[in-house]
């Protein structure tokens, strides 16, 4: 027990750690380490995040005009496929779990990795591959499906749909192989007396978001085969002339890519309740309610895929049945909001990047979770259905949501990945531009949406042009606010100060591995407990961080 | 039951909805010209009033919080207070469970109310291709704009040539995908004269954005006026400008230019007596059999350069139509016989 | 779920990787990984038979009327067979406990042989439908008299079963036209002609419905994914022979060939639904 401090406060950056215990290349694309694989995730998903931001970039300059601003019809049409593609196959979905979640999750159970390194590899290559291969569709030419590839248009259109879909293909191998070795891990890897409702939310919200994956990226699997086979061989499955049904096709679709969406969302709920109880310095509030929200939201993930098709003819028992269940969905997400809500109430609140960004992330869930209300309800959905009022609620959802979540992930664990602290000014100004460039942007598109714009427009009727404008000059800030984030994370990693070994005073285990943590993890034993009871840990002013108490607290 | 209390008094189904009648938009939403849009509105409000209470109260709560519970100095251990209780869960669970209850049930009811035509209702036959709308009407006219009557409920029966579309008129509140092999309905009733648009609401490809019409309501008295006028769509034209009419009516001009430049098909500019070279290595001369089985069988003679997308008009051109369409591409071309050079025919309506 | 030997306090097993404390937790690991697995490949399946029961419910006329013309023989030859292999290999796994090196060796071969048996089969059959154009799509060109079924009684059962199929919505109550439900639709009218009804006459079958292409379409995806799956597990399978060779199992370590047993296992169970679902239509 006398060790605790000394595993708590070491001298961070400089020891001998998982970044500089070996070198080269081949150390790190053949490591089975699962903090440098989380590391090599968090480079390849940040890449394309910034490949997914520029095309963006390129949508909404090429909408500040009705009609030709910078392109052609055809490589909007690309742009925004590809847009679409990119940012949910290759940044959101693998984003929070494959990235922070490798990073994080054996280290809040105190085990030294993952249950299976190896897989947890294969997996990144996995990623690699596929990734390689959607962005081959951009060398040949480009895709001009949509990202959801509604037959029949997609098994028709004379782009590179087979490459692009063949990479979603591998792309879904490897989240299964996470979400499997997440199940795995923390089914085995628990340690002695940890017991289920004694893990971080953040590891419930790892394992809902996991199930998903495991049940429902399969279908995906599926679904793109079919459609490669169709367009290959012409099978006529989802072929109208053939005999076929497209609608089909979107059930398919669907029945994995709404399940999806939480893939994307949940871990990002997981990330806020740390956040905010360790910056509220106060217990999390309403622990199971949380717990048992996650996986009610997994469960009912399955049940609401229909109302994607409201419109498409399906019967309306089927609609009301969908509506229905839609609305069951939000129960939770509700719940969890109050909770943490409930968690600040008579807190000691500390404003460091993170927290400005779970902050703002209630703020902007809290809106994109109200608009589904507006999509879920039939009559309403179908005047909404295919506007930017959809585009809106998915980027409030997908961005304002799990983006903005990451990004509090992503501060909160910085110093632990690097051993290094960031620019806390430019971290707090730069998720203000964030927020703030975000509301600009996806506010108005509500509006225009409402109002009738359809989305995958590229001309549009005069009477929409200040909207788009405004947008697209909202975009523009935030695209600012990026370059600013980027600019101050990349500077710390050389200059910033070392970090300790737990700046924010987390209870979680993760805290107790030195900043950044040794190969196997700890150099002594973690002490289990409350991941939520912050009493048995003093602020250390020569550090900046938090230790744990000496005293025999261990037990309570 | 409650609940029915609740939605009459909000009147939130059916045409007399109190306090958002048929009229201009707002900053939510467009001008309402048709009887279920009073309804589709009114909830649209419903919802966005509770939206607008909670999300403020959470704020409000938040911003308190925020300021209240700052942390002063470090080291600051919060006082103690609970860490769950499970009243408080119940609570905030079992209202919102309310409240989307009622939201769902109202939204359902209008839905019904918007998805159930009478029997009644008058039917115009809806063409979706790539990119064009061709409605058809009881007598055969086809147009491509949308006349309705007011005051009579209209029911569109849709279907699609290609790929899937989606027949929105944000003015009605209405929304429906055209999905090829099978059809599809939508009905509305048009409350307000005046021309609305109507948009492709699911992606269809390149000229996606340009799958635009209008819906133009007119008193019933004018309707029936103006379905007598057109019912013979040559009547009263030259075979030129039959063919003029034809080229615009039936979809030709959105792939087919008169400008001399090839678009997703050949131009119709010169095409006329011009000698043409397959894909397939066989060529032939662009005379009156060749027009009339390129267009009845599009998929038999495809023309070097070009993709096999054109669908067959097999059925929805008239032996009349042919006759004005072939003597409109002899006026655009100079290799027709006994024509003079071509004056620079613009694409105009008619 | 088998417990393996009690390795709690052993010196550490030179397969026992670092992250593990004990070959006991690093094998229910595994073994969980892989049900988990086994779970994801079910529900791939699940998305096809999902497919079947849509069509086959909308078009139960084109299943009644295209099984026919896949051989039962070959089909049940080819099940016996896999339940052969599945039973090799669970002894093959009962060995490797055992540590009986030689028989081990013996049983994966034999297992490899019968999966090369049911490849075997599987493309004559392939060879057969090929040869007679009964194919996906617009390859659907079926060739004439030789496509009979047969024989002469199954023909005519047959017939009455395509009859009894397009006369149930009838009795259902309905009182649409057999084109007009299911998503073929308007489909039908600008269908310029392959597809079954415009073969009509050629052989005994009866009157061919529309579509008929579908039920192949299906039939090929179906065994063509399964039969990737048997690949993929021969692959596994050689790969078990050539560490066996090495004599690296034993009752300490068997993790490997028990995963690839259950996986062979699966690979059998699914065929076993996919035959009867298949082959024996009414």
């Amino acid at each position: 027990m006398s060790t605790h401090d000394a595993t708590a406060a070491p001298p961070a950056v400089g020891g001998e750690n998982y970044l500089n215990c070996s070198h080269g290349f081949r150390s790190w694309i053949f490591t089975l380490d699962h903090k440098r694989i989380g590391v090599m995730y968090l480079a390849s998903i940040l890449s394309f995040f910034l490949l997914g931001g520029i095309l963006a970039l390129l949508i909404r300059t090429e909408l500040l005009t009705p009609t030709r601003t910078l392109m052609s019809a055809d490589d909007y049409n690309k742009v925004f496929t590809l847009h679409g593609a990119i940012m949910i196959f290759l940044f959101i979905i693998p984003g929070i779990p494959a990235a922070l979640g490798n990073f994080v999750l054996p280290l809040m159970l105190g085990a030294k990795d993952v249950a299976l390194p190896r897989l947890n590899l294969a997996s990144y290559h996995l990623y690699l591959i596929g990734a390689l291969i959607a962005v081959l569709s951009i060398v040949q030419g480009g895709v001009d499906a949509g990202w959801t590839f509604y037959a029949p248009y997609s098994t028709t259109t004379n782009t590179a749909v087979v490459t692009l879909t063949f990479g979603v293909f591998v792309l879904g191998f490897s989240s299964v192989f996470t979400g499997l070795n997440f199940i795995v891990t923390m089914h085995k890897m628990r340690p002695a007396g940890m017991g289920w409702f004694d893990m971080p939310l953040m590891l419930w919200a790892l394992y809902a978001t996991s199930i998903i994956q495991v049940l429902a990226t399969p279908i995906l699997g599926i679904t793109m085969v079919l459609l490669i086979v169709e367009r290959v061989m012409g099978i006529g499955i989802f072929d109208p002339a053939l005999g076929g049904d497209p609608v089909l096709y979107q059930h398919f679709f669907w029945f994995y890519s709404h399940p999806a969406v939480y893939i994307m969302i949940l871990p990002a709920m997981g990330i806020i309740s740390e956040v905010i109880s360790v910056f509220s310095r106060k217990h999390i509030f309403g622990y199971r309610a949380i717990a048992y929200s996650s996986i009610a939201i997994a469960a009912f993930s399955f049940l609401v895929w229909g109302h994607h098709m409201f419109t498409s003819g399906q019967s309306d028992l089927m609609n009301m049945i969908f509506s229905a269940l839609t609305f069951s969905v939000s129960i939770p997400s509700a719940v969890k909001m109050f909770n943490w809500l409930s968690t600040m109430y008579k807190g000691s609140i500390r404003f460091d990047t993170p927290m400005i960004y779970a902050l703002s992330f209630m703020f902007l869930f809290g809106i994109g979770g109200l608009t589904g209300l507006f999509l879920g309800s039939l009559a309403t959905d179908v005047h909404l259905h295919d506007t930017y009022f959809v585009v809106a609620h998915f980027h409030y959802v997908m961005f304002g949501g799990t983006v903005i979540a990451f990004l509090a992930g992503l501060h909160y664990w910085w110093p632990k990945m690097f051993g290094r602290m960031y620019d806390e000014k430019w971290g707090r100004i730069s998720a203000i531009i964030i927020s703030v460039g975000f509301n600009i942007t996806f506010f108005t598109q509500f509006v225009m949406g409402s109002q009738g714009m359809p989305r995958r427009y590229y001309a549009y009727v005069d009477k929409f042009e200040p909207y788009h404008v405004i947008s697209s000059i909202g975009s523009y800030l935030m695209a600012a606010g990026f370059f600013m984030t980027a600019w101050y994370l990349v500077k710390s990693l050389y200059r910033g100060r070392p970090a300790p070994a737990n700046p924010w005073g987390g209870a979680s285990m993760e805290w107790q591995a030195a900043s950044p943590p040794v190969l196997h993890n700890f150099t002594d034993e973690p002490v289990g407990g409350d991941p939520y009871d912050y009493s048995n840990q003093d602020y250390d002013p020569a550090t900046g961080g938090y230790v744990l108490r000496k005293p025999e607290v261990s037990d309570r | 039951m409650i609940l029915s209390g609740l939605l009459n008094t909000l009147s939130v189904r059916g045409a007399g909805a109190p306090f958002l009648a048929t009229g201009d938009g707002t900053f939510w939403l467009p001008v309402r010209a048709s009887e279920a849009a009073g309804s589709v509105d009114n909830l649209f409000y419903f919802i966005f009033w509770i939206s607008l209470f909670f999300f403020t109260l959470l704020m409000a709560l938040l911003a308190i919080f925020a300021v209240r519970y700052r942390r002063r100095r470090e080291g600051e251990e919060p006082e103690p207070s609970p860490s769950h209780n499970l009243a408080v869960e119940v609570v905030w669970t079992a209202i919102p469970v309310l409240l989307v209850a009622v939201i769902f049930w109202f939204g359902f009811q209008a839905y019904v109310d918007m998805s159930t035509p009478p029997l009644n209702a008058y039917q115009i036959q809806v063409t979706g291709q790539k990119w064009k709308w061709t409605f058809t009407y009881p007598n055969g006219y086809v147009d491509e704009l949308l006349h309705v009557p007011a005051d009579r409920p209209v029911q569109l029966v849709m279907t699609s040539q290609d790929v899937i579309h989606s027949l929105s008129i944000p003015a009605f509140r209405i929304k429906r995908d055209l999905v090829p092999g099978r059809y599809s309905k939508a009905w509305f009733t048009a409350v307000r004269p005046g021309d609305y648009d109507i948009y492709c609401a699911e992606y269809c490809g390149t000229q996606h954005s340009s799958m635009i019409s209008t819906v133009k309501v007119l008193p019933p008295e004018e309707f029936d006026a103006w379905m007598l006028e057109h019912s013979d769509i040559l009547s009263g034209l030259t075979p030129v400008e039959g063919g003029e009419r034809v080229y615009n009516v039936l979809g030709c001009k959105q792939c087919h230019t008169l400008d001399g430049v090839a678009g997703v098909g050949p131009t119709f500019r010169d095409l006329f007596g011009s000698e043409r070279s397959f894909k397939d290595g066989g060529r032939a001369l662009a005379d009156e059999n060749y027009i009339s089985s390129s267009v009845l069988d599009p998929q038999s003679q495809i023309v070097q350069g070009f993709e096999p997308v054109m669908p067959t008009f097999k059925g929805r051109i008239k032996d009349q139509e042919m006759t004005a369409l072939i003597a409109f591409l002899k006026s655009l071309s100079e290799h027709a016989p006994g024509e003079e050079a071509p004056a620079a025919v613009g694409a105009g309506t008619p | 779920m088998s417990t393996p030997h009690e390795g709690r306090d052993e010196h550490a097993h030179p397969h026992l990787q670092h992250h593990f404390e004990s070959m006991a937790q690093q094998y229910d690991s595994g073994k969980f990984g892989m049900w988990l697995f086994l779970v994801t490949e079910v529900l791939l399946f699940g998305g096809l038979f999902c497919a079947y029961a849509v069509y086959r419910a909308n078009h139960p006329e084109i299943f009644a009327y295209a099984h026919q013309f896949l051989d039962k023989t070959l089909g049940g030859l080819n099940t016996l067979v896999l339940i052969v292999s599945s039973l090799t290999m669970a002894m093959a796994v009962r060995c490797a406990q055992l540590g009986q090196q030689r028989r081990l060796k013996q049983m994966l071969a034999a297992t490899l042989l019968c999966a090369c048996i049911f490849l075997g089969v599987k493309g004559v059959e392939y060879e057969h439908k090929w040869k007679h154009g009964l194919l996906w799509g617009t390859h659907y060109v079926p060739q004439g008299e030789t496509v009979a079924p047969a024989d002469a009684a199954g023909a005519a059962t047959t017939a009455e079963t395509t009859a009894a199929a397009a006369a149930a919505p009838a009795d259902g109550g309905t009182t649409l036209p057999h084109a007009a439900t299911g998503p073929q639709g308007l489909a039908d009218h600008s269908q310029p002609g392959h597809g079954g009804a415009s073969h009509g006459g050629h052989g005994p079958a009866g009157p061919a419905p529309r579509n008929v292409h579908l039920f192949f379409g299906i039939y090929f995806v179906m065994t063509g994914l399964h039969g990737i799956h048997v690949l993929a597990g021969m692959i596994a399978i050689v790969w078990l022979l050539r560490r066996s060779a090495a004599g690296e199992f034993g009752p300490e370590y068997f993790a490997p060939v028990d995963f690839v047993g259950l996986y062979w296992h699966l690979v059998d169970l699914i065929w076993i639904f996919l035959f009867p679902l298949l082959y024996l239509i009414h």
